[in-house]
């Protein structure tokens, strides 16, 4: 059966108007899901921090914290910045929080060294971005990564709106000092990324993660989705920050706004 | 055949060159690698067992260590193995290397007569023999 140009303009031109239609349909459709869906897991755990931030004060106290992290984790201390690895680091107020634009905030809060980690996402960009499922979310809201699968494309970097990514440019190794370094956790090699992974390995064993054991109760670490949780409980009483919330990436750390003795 | 002396010579060469591996070894035989368990710890053992048999773990280390691999990253699995009633937790360095201390004659040996290098040991590390 033949068939002439007309007769075939005329089924490419409903064909067209159809696929157009059954994509605006599944637009609107998935807009009103998004709109709908709850950032609690269907699993019933969401583990979170709540960083007091005023109850870390010194640079002791910080240098404790951070200290914790990176030595159980064999992360190197690279001193080139351009090449350097964090899991847990500091930073400024208005790097911290750069939508709160209020300019009379006190001095104090200004000045302050505001600690940084990965925010273990309801909604990471990340994990939607990884083309290896390398950097995946647990059941209980986890990001964590494997680094087997990581080919160190860097996709992830891009994606995270926090920086919580680093890249490992030279070998790490070169850096740890191989006598002192944690004889039960691996290091990294050269061409994978890594970040904070809220320590799994501690949480299968009924530990809090390294940072909060160190923070002398800076730092309160807890399930979101449990009302009666420890963490809900500060959540509800006391006013809370989390960075950047107009991306929407729904972050599981909250920062305790001012001062005194609020958390824990 | 045109140049045919020029063909024939360059078969030749050509020859020489694609089995030079095979008669450079011809007679000489590689000395067959002997994995020893030779570690405090195992030598401490009444029963000397792992988590499978000898000829299983010869073989199929490589799976095992890779479906290990994958249920403790990535689904979290990380109940131990229990053997005769001793516990081996699902890790190459804290599994494995915690009787197998001695990672040259144990691992290195075999990996280097069957030409295969292991990307493990980038990451994974173990104290040298002795240190432990």
């Amino acid at each position: 059966m033949s068939i002439d140009r007309r007769k075939f303009l005329k089924i490419a031109g409903l064909s067209g108007i159809g696929m157009g239609l059954s994509a605006a349909d599944s637009l609107i459709k998935g807009k009103a899901h998004a709109s709908e869906e709850s950032s609690l897991p269907e699993s019933g755990v969401r583990l979170a921090l709540v960083i007091d931030v005023g109850k870390i004060r010194t640079d002791e106290d910080y240098k404790r914290i951070t200290d914790a992290c990176h030595s159980i984790h064999n992360v190197p201390n690279i001193p080139n910045t351009k090449h350097e690895v964090k899991w847990i680091w500091t930073d400024t107020y208005e790097h911290t929080f750069p939508d709160q634009t209020n300019e009379f905030i006190p001095t104090e809060m200004k000045e302050k060294p505001f600690l940084l980690l990965c925010n273990h996402c309801a909604k990471p960009p990340c994990v939607r971005v990884c083309p290896t499922k390398a950097t995946f979310k647990r059941p209980d809201g986890i990001v964590t990564q494997d680094p087997h699968r990581c080919i160190g494309c860097r996709f992830c970097m891009a994606a995270c709106p926090y920086g919580s990514r680093s890249f490992n440019w030279v070998d790490p190794r070169k850096y740890l000092d191989m006598n002192k370094v944690n004889p039960d956790y691996p290091t990294r090699t050269m061409g994978v990324v890594e970040k904070c992974t809220l320590c799994v390995e501690r949480i299968a064993r009924g530990l809090e993660p390294a940072c909060v054991e160190a923070s002398n109760g800076a730092m309160v670490f807890g399930n979101l989705a449990d009302p009666n949780s420890k963490v809900r409980k500060i959540l509800s009483t006391h006013y809370t920050l989390i960075r950047k919330p107009a991306v929407g990436t729904q972050p599981s750390v909250f920062y305790v706004i001012g001062g005194g003795e609020n958390a824990g | 055949m045109y140049n045919g002396s020029k063909i024939i010579i360059g078969l030749i060469i050509f020859l020489a060159i694609a089995t030079f591996p095979l008669y450079s070894n011809f007679g000489k035989s590689a000395v067959m690698p002997k994995p020893s368990i030779d570690t405090p710890v195992i030598n401490q053992l009444d029963r000397k067992e792992c988590v499978e048999s000898a000829e299983y773990m010869k073989k199929e280390h490589m799976k095992v260590l890779d479906q290990w691999r994958d249920e403790v990253v990535r689904e979290g699995k990380r109940d131990v193995i229990t053997v005769g009633g001793r516990v081996f937790e699902k890790s190459l360095q804290n599994g494995c290397m915690q009787c197998h201390s001695n990672k040259s004659k144990f691992c290195d040996e075999c990996h280097s007569y069957a030409g295969v290098k292991p990307y493990c040991w980038d990451c994974h590390f173990f104290k040298e023999e002795g240190q432990r």
